[in-house]
């Protein structure tokens, strides 16, 4: 099963590493990992997506918590929680194709943040599914680049990360 | 006063208790190795490499629970302490790592000697710290050893830049310090301890499995005192011998792979299995699929990762071992049930019947000398009083199935790594912790050449230790293996032009024995042990074709042992 573990640790050098390295050195997989600093500048809130059966996902967790960094963390999927990934996306936009793009990006509720004669960048914000979900109403010819953040995610009402 | 780093790293060493180092000079270290020559509370042992040095601070700490020690410079320093480290690691032993690293300004730029410590060990330490800031060295001394020594105890490495150890500050040592990402439990669940103990009581044919969880955590007192208490059948790990007194009735020898034939069927047949501070390896569990069928399982683990890993349990307790067994026994007491004696009477019958086989037996009758003879010898000679220090190979074996250990941190061994190389150092750390002790290094002709050059640090300082080489001829586990596995193409595990080990223990200044007959054995070690201000290197040239007995075969279960 896919699971998104957020963890809270030290803000240290070095932190992401450690978790990094023991994920490939006992053959866990990733599949996003994001980090970034929290409102309290000595704690960095990383979120990271994986997949394996319950004993593996068992082990994950207390590996994690294991890692003397990790103050604290939570698996996401154990609860209702809300998922969400930016996404930014330069297309070629000329000619008819202009107004088609434009539309597509309306139902999926994007925003044009950057525009040139000859392309549009779009940002969208969503589940992972939606982000698939317009790329595929895209034609791929005209996809030029895309970046996206990795998922990010939060506890459903009062279930919170905090210290 | 303000002091520099170096000195603040001296002092805070003395300020934690230490009384001894293990280590290597470098240009990084300098001027730590200036602040040492000014003082002289804290011994420093010069080893001759720093692998050496690693398993010196190792074999320390194993036999005395203290955490050991080691400094060495940055670059190759660093690097060669890194199989000491992962062997530390592996077995979970306490032990603070100073490496020194180039000045601040220079990391990242592929400096003279400059390795990426942090990133090398990061897989095989419990923590590292890089020490940036002369204000941050005695706080990040004092969590390397509130780290390396509390919860399951592991090696600690503290990278320090030179410029760290020149720059000035106000010393002050915390008394304690608390990390709030860091909090190891203590005392087991209450419930959960009641629920194991209704099922020892229950147990029709129980089975109590420790390992070195109980070494470490100093809890062989209770767990005798348990065990006595049920009557329940003891078996040990490698790692965990000593924990139960060997020569007692109760103890069914060491389980897995090399273990001994009663203890792996007890294991199999067990419907109750109380697992202490061991982790299901797999040298123990053999075929994980075949393990331990029809028995419910405790588990008493300090590391939550170490329980459900392999074997998913029915009763997990995470705690410390020694508080945990304290508790068991006092609801024991407590209680007005006591153990089935008609069903423990059945089953202490069959473990008999099963013992009865003698899986340890050997041809007494043999011309050449039987690996085992040495050291059923070596236990006659030394009383079964000695610390045993062993490499890794089929004499680690040996050694484990024929000296019955009855006291703990006595069998000191590479188990996890397995590292070849380990035990003459650990001796040596062993004999400064003990100096009056007989520590005994059993080794082979193959491992010992692998830190060989640490008998000159022996020479250096009076370490009179006596190695015990099982010289065989052969990579004796490799040939095992090859011979049962590869039908005997015996590739690259002959052992040619061996040097004469009597000549080079005398050239290190040593005294050398080399003992070919069955019937000098027992007398050439009465011999050694009474030169006791002496290191002696016992050459013991034994049987080439013996192999270790009983064993599991890989993908065996542990009822489906080869016996000879
Ligand atoms: C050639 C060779 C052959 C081998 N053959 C065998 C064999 O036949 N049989 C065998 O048993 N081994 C064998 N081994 C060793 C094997 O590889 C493992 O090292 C060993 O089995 C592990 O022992 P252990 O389970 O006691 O764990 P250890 O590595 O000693 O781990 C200790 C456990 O206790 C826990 N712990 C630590 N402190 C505490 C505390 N205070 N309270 C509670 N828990 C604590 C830790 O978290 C850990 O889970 C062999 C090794 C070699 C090199
Ligand atoms: C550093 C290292 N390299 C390789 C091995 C693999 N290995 C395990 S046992 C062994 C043979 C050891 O030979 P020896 O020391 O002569 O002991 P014996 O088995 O003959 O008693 C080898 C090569 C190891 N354990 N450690
Ligand atoms: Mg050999």
């Amino acid at each position: 099963m896919r699971h998104i573990i957020s963890i809270l640790m030290e803000n240290e050098a070095g932190a992401l590493s450690r978790v990094a390295g023991l994920f490939s050195a006992r053959g866990y997989n990733i599949e996003s990992l994001t980090v970034a600093p929290t409102e309290d500048p000595s704690l960095s809130r990383m979120t990271l997506v994986t997949r394996g059966t319950d004993e593996i996902i068992e082990q994950i967790t207390k590996q994690l918590n294991k890692l003397v960094d990790v103050v604290k963390l939570m698996d996401m999927t154990d609860g209702p929680h809300i998922e969400r990934e930016m996404m930014l996306t330069k297309v070629r936009a000329e000619g008819d194709g202009r107004e088609e793009l434009k539309r597509v990006s309306d139902i999926f509720r994007g925003r044009i943040i950057d525009v040139t004669d000859k392309s549009y960048t779009i940002e969208l914000t969503g589940t992972g599914d939606k982000l698939d979900a317009f790329l595929q109403a895209l034609d791929r010819a005209l996809i030029i680049e895309v970046v996206r953040s990795g998922v990010s995610g939060i506890a459903r009402g009062e279930r919170a990360l905090k210290l | 006063m303000e002091l520099t780093g170096a000195e603040i790293f001296v002092r805070s060493l003395q300020d934690e208790g230490v009384e001894i180092i293990f280590g290597y000079p470098g240009g990084a270290v300098l001027h730590i190795y200036d602040a040492l020559y000014r003082q002289d509370k804290i011994q420093h042992i010069l080893t001759r490499h720093e692998q050496g040095a690693t398993h010196a601070a190792d074999g320390y700490a194993r036999a005395t629970g203290k955490p050991g020690v080691v400094i060495v410079t940055s670059g190759p320093g660093a690097t060669n302490a890194v199989t000491g480290i992962a062997t530390a690691y592996m077995d979970s032993i306490p032990m603070v790592v100073f490496t020194g690293q180039v000045p601040t300004h220079l990391i990242g730029n592929d400096a003279f000697q400059e390795a990426d410590n942090i990133g090398i060990t990061r897989p095989c330490v419990k923590h590292n710290f890089l020490v940036k800031d002369v204000r941050d060295l005695a706080e990040t001394i004092k969590k390397a050893f509130y780290v390396a020594t509390t919860g399951r105890p592991g090696p600690v490495v503290v990278d320090i830049p030179k410029d760290v150890t020149a720059e000035k500050t106000e010393y002050h040592y915390p008394d304690k310090v608390s990390m709030r990402s860091y909090n190891p439990v203590h005392v087991g669940h209450a419930g959960q301890i009641k629920r194991a103990v209704r099922l020892m009581l229950d147990a029709k044919r129980p089975m109590i499995y420790t390992g070195g969880g109980v070494i470490l955590g100093n809890a062989a007192g209770s767990l005798t005192e348990l065990a006595r208490l049920l009557g329940h059948p003891v078996t040990n790990t490698l790692m965990g011998l000593g924990a139960y007194p060997a020569t007692d009735r109760q103890f069914v020898g060491m389980l897995g792979m090399h273990g001994t034939y009663e203890a792996n069927m007890a294991m199999h047949h067990c419907d109750v299995l109380i697992a202490i501070g061991a982790r299901f390896d797999d040298r123990v569990t053999g075929n994980i699929e075949k393990f331990c069928p029809n028995a419910k399982i405790v588990h008493v683990d300090i590391d939550p990762s170490s329980i459900s890993k392999n074997v998913k349990v029915d009763v997990p307790i995470v705690g410390c071992v020694d508080n945990v067994l304290k508790a068991m026994i006092k609801l024991i007491k407590g209680s007005k049930q006591r153990p089935d004696e008609a069903a423990l009477r059945d089953w202490w019958q069959q473990i008999e019947d099963w013992r009865s086989k003698d899986c340890l037996k050997y041809d007494h009758d043999s011309e050449l000398i039987k690996p085992q003879h040495v050291l059923e010898s070596l236990y006659k000679v030394t009383g079964g009083d000695a610390f045993v220090t062993s490499d890794v190979g089929q004499h680690q074996m040996w050694a484990a199935q024929f000296y019955k250990f009855d006291k703990p941190r006595r069998w000191i061994n590479s188990g996890g790594l397995g590292t070849m190389g380990f035990g003459l150092p650990a001796a040596m750390g062993v004999q400064l912790a003990y100096r009056d002790e007989t520590v005994v290094c059993v080794t082979g002709e193959g491992s010992i050449q692998m830190c060989i050059q640490e008998l000159s640090t022996c020479k250096q300082y009076a370490l009179p230790l006596k190695i015990v080489n099982l010289n065989n001829g052969y990579l004796g586990m490799v040939r095992q293996w090859q011979e049962f596995f590869y039908q005997g193409r015996y590739a690259m595990s002959y052992m040619e032009s061996l040097p004469d080990f009597v000549k080079l223990a005398e050239s290190y200044g040593h005294a050398g024995m080399k003992i070919d007959k069955p019937a000098d054995v027992e007398s050439a070690l009465a011999e050694a042990m009474a030169m006791k201000d002496r290191l002696v290197f016992m050459d013991f040239i034994t049987d080439p074709a013996e192999n270790v007995y009983p064993m599991i075969p890989a993908g065996g279960g542990q009822n489906e042992m080869i016996l000879i």
